[in-house]
């Protein structure tokens, strides 16, 4: 193994790393937010890049569908929830939330697929119709149980993710699909080819790593998310809606989900259940974060994405495997380190 | 009589099964200051935080003359209640002025820098701590976090669960003076507190609670000088 394939292998990683470190990130902070382990996490990736894919080839994609499945859905939850205080206000509240967007998104797309607008009106156009996909499902599946424990709450999330993984095959079908790159451009760094894809992927995550930064930083929203993560009381005396908290989580979570898809499709052949796997190592850098820690999470995935690099190249039979006992030193680790749990108030 | 701004009429809250507040009736006038003195347990913290919504509770709540019976905690802000919690439940890991600007959320950024600077005028320790974590800050200054955090929503009803509780008398006496002065505002405040001394003589009018029911009630000064006030809750001549 010579120093060349060191440096692609560790490439390969950080590429692969900085996607699993927006799923962490996600995953991170929708526990925060709502006490959910976002299981279906995978599934909102997997949408992201068949809608891509999909795009590409100048097809009206089937998560155009599935967006009317789950507007439709969490329309029917919530009118049901408020069955009894019906109003003119109240009606024009749902047409709003749950009728207006997706039509607006599924009409642009009918209209634009056909046109073949190119990468990145595509890409866009992919994470739009993906991620109000997310706050529907808080609505549907898990804003009903917002006060459950979070074992009732993580039943839901496997639930979520079997029945997404489901619609998934009925509207997208068994085949894989990959999309075209976002930038085809190659070039050396030293002895290293280095893909734009890559790069991209790189410079997309970290783009996207700092705009959160600055919303959870810098804006009374983001702020707010993160006050009803540290004290779901003290937010709802001041004013916050944790219900709205929870949607607007989910929604980062599925746009992050989507980004993180969009980023992917061009590099790997995506089929209706491959997001679960890509999920599941943001879980693995998740645990290694804590489910707290976003510094912690973010450079536990790096460091994911370099042992799952080098794992495929020398027993890639066992990669997954070995990308999962990562967990294993951790949880000890922390079995050991940690003589007080925190309970969740 | 003015119409009060809160009124609440045969209020019932139980937990589970067993009642902890037994049909209690009060209201507020605008502008006053009332207290709800009584003994560990005797359901203050249990009346306030039904009022705010936080536990359901049977009976009427009227507040400025609206039925708010049902409604949520948020809509309950949004109509200008405020409570500031027996434990405080501040935000402990987010700075001073991050937890100043959450307690004005529902209002825009312009009257939040307005609140902001206002608080600051009222509590100038909170300045001068205002990059430091809330948790990290003394029992003090949780007080005024906690207070200047209520204030940043701008409300009409102020609720103070014993703003006291844990506190140095020096301190006592600064945070009374703050209630005092706040009045002089306009806001309303219900006052729960342990030390009836000094409640009774910031209020107007007081309340007496005792296993979950008003034992006592009128103007503050006249129960402060009724014999039976004093022996109980008044006597072992407590902070003043
Ligand atoms: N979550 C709860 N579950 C069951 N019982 C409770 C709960 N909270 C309070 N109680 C009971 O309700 C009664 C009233 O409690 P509450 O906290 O309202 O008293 P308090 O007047 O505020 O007392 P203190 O002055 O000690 O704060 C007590 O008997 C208490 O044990
Ligand atoms: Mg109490």
């Amino acid at each position: 193994m010579d120093s060349t394939i060191v440096l692609f292998l560790i490439q390969d990683g950080i590429t692969n790393g900085a996607v699993y470190a927006l799923l962490a990130l996600a995953l991170v902070l929708v526990f925060a937010v709502t006490r959910v382990i976002l299981v279906p996490q995978g599934e909102f990736v997997t949408y992201g890049a068949l809608t891509l894919a999909m795009l590409d080839v100048g097809k009206v994609p089937g998560t155009a569908g599935l967006l009317i499945v789950f507007a439709g859905l969490a329309l029917l939850v919530e009118g049901w929830s408020s069955r009894n205080r019906m109003s003119a206000q109240l009606i024009g509240r749902l047409g709003l939330l749950y009728v207006v967007p997706p039509l607006v998104i599924v009409l642009l797309t009918l209209w634009l697929a056909p046109m073949k607008l190119g990468p990145l009106p595509q890409a866009l156009l992919a994470i739009a119709i993906v991620a109000p996909m997310g706050p529907y499902l808080y609505r549907i599946a898990f804003q009903p149980l917002a006060e459950a424990s979070i074992l009732v709450l993580l039943i839901a999330a496997v639930a979520a993710h079997l029945s997404m993984t489901g619609l998934c095959l009925l509207f997208f079908g068994p085949e894989g699909l990959r999309a075209a790159p976002l930038s085809g451009a190659s070039f050396t760094l030293g002895p290293l080819p280095v893909s734009g894809q890559n790069v991209a992927i790189c410079i997309a995550a970290i783009g996207l790593m700092i705009a959160l930064y600055l919303f959870f930083g810098r804006t009374i929203l983001g702020k707010a998310l993160r006050a009803t993560a540290v004290n779901r009381l003290g937010a709802r005396l001041v004013g916050i809606r944790t219900a709205l908290s929870g949607q607007i989580a989910f929604l980062i979570a599925a746009a992050i989900g989507a980004f993180s898809g969009v980023l992917i499709a061009p590099v790997t052949t995506i089929y209706y259940d491959s997001g679960f796997l890509i999920g599941l190592k943001g879980f693995v850098a998740a645990i290694v974060g804590g489910l707290v820690s976003y510094p912690l999470a973010a450079a536990a995935a790096v460091f994911v994405g370099i042992v799952e690099a080098f794992a495929s190249f020398w027993a890639s039979a066992f990669k997954e495997i070995i990308v999962f006992l990562i967990i294993i030193p951790v949880l000890l680790v922390r079995s050991l380190t940690t003589t007080h749990v925190e309970e969740d108030e | 009589m003015t119409r009060s701004i809160l009124a609440l009429e045969a209020m019932t809250v139980a937990y589970g099964k067993v009642e902890a507040v037994h049909g209690i009736s009060l209201s507020v006038q605008p502008g006053s200051i009332v207290t709800v003195i009584g003994a560990n347990g005797a359901g203050k913290t249990t009346l306030l935080n039904a009022v705010m919504g936080v536990l359901p509770a049977g009976g009427h709540v009227t507040f400025d003359g609206a039925a708010v019976d049902g409604y949520s905690v948020e809509e309950r802000v949004a109509l200008g209640l405020a409570l500031v919690p027996e434990r405080r439940e501040l935000f402990s890991s987010m700075t001073v002025e991050d937890n100043l600007l959450l307690g004005g959320f529902r209002t825009t950024a312009v009257e939040r820098s307005r609140s902001i600077a206002e608080v600051f005028a009222r509590f100038p320790r909170l300045r001068e701590r205002r990059g430091q974590l809330a948790g990290t800050l003394s029992g003090g200054e949780r007080q005024m976090l906690a207070m200047g955090r209520a204030l940043m929503g701008r409300p009409r009803l102020l609720m103070l669960d014993e703003p006291s509780l844990g506190l140095a008398p020096l301190i006592v006496r600064d945070i009374f003076e703050i209630i005092m002065s706040l009045k002089k505002t306009g806001v309303s405040i219900l006052l729960v507190e342990q030390n009836a001394r000094a409640a009774l003589h910031a209020a107007d009018h007081a309340y007496v609670m005792e296993l979950g029911e008003v034992t006592a009630e009128g103007p503050a000064a006249s129960l402060a000088a009724d014999p039976r006030i004093v022996e109980s809750y008044l006597g072992l001549g407590g902070p003043s």
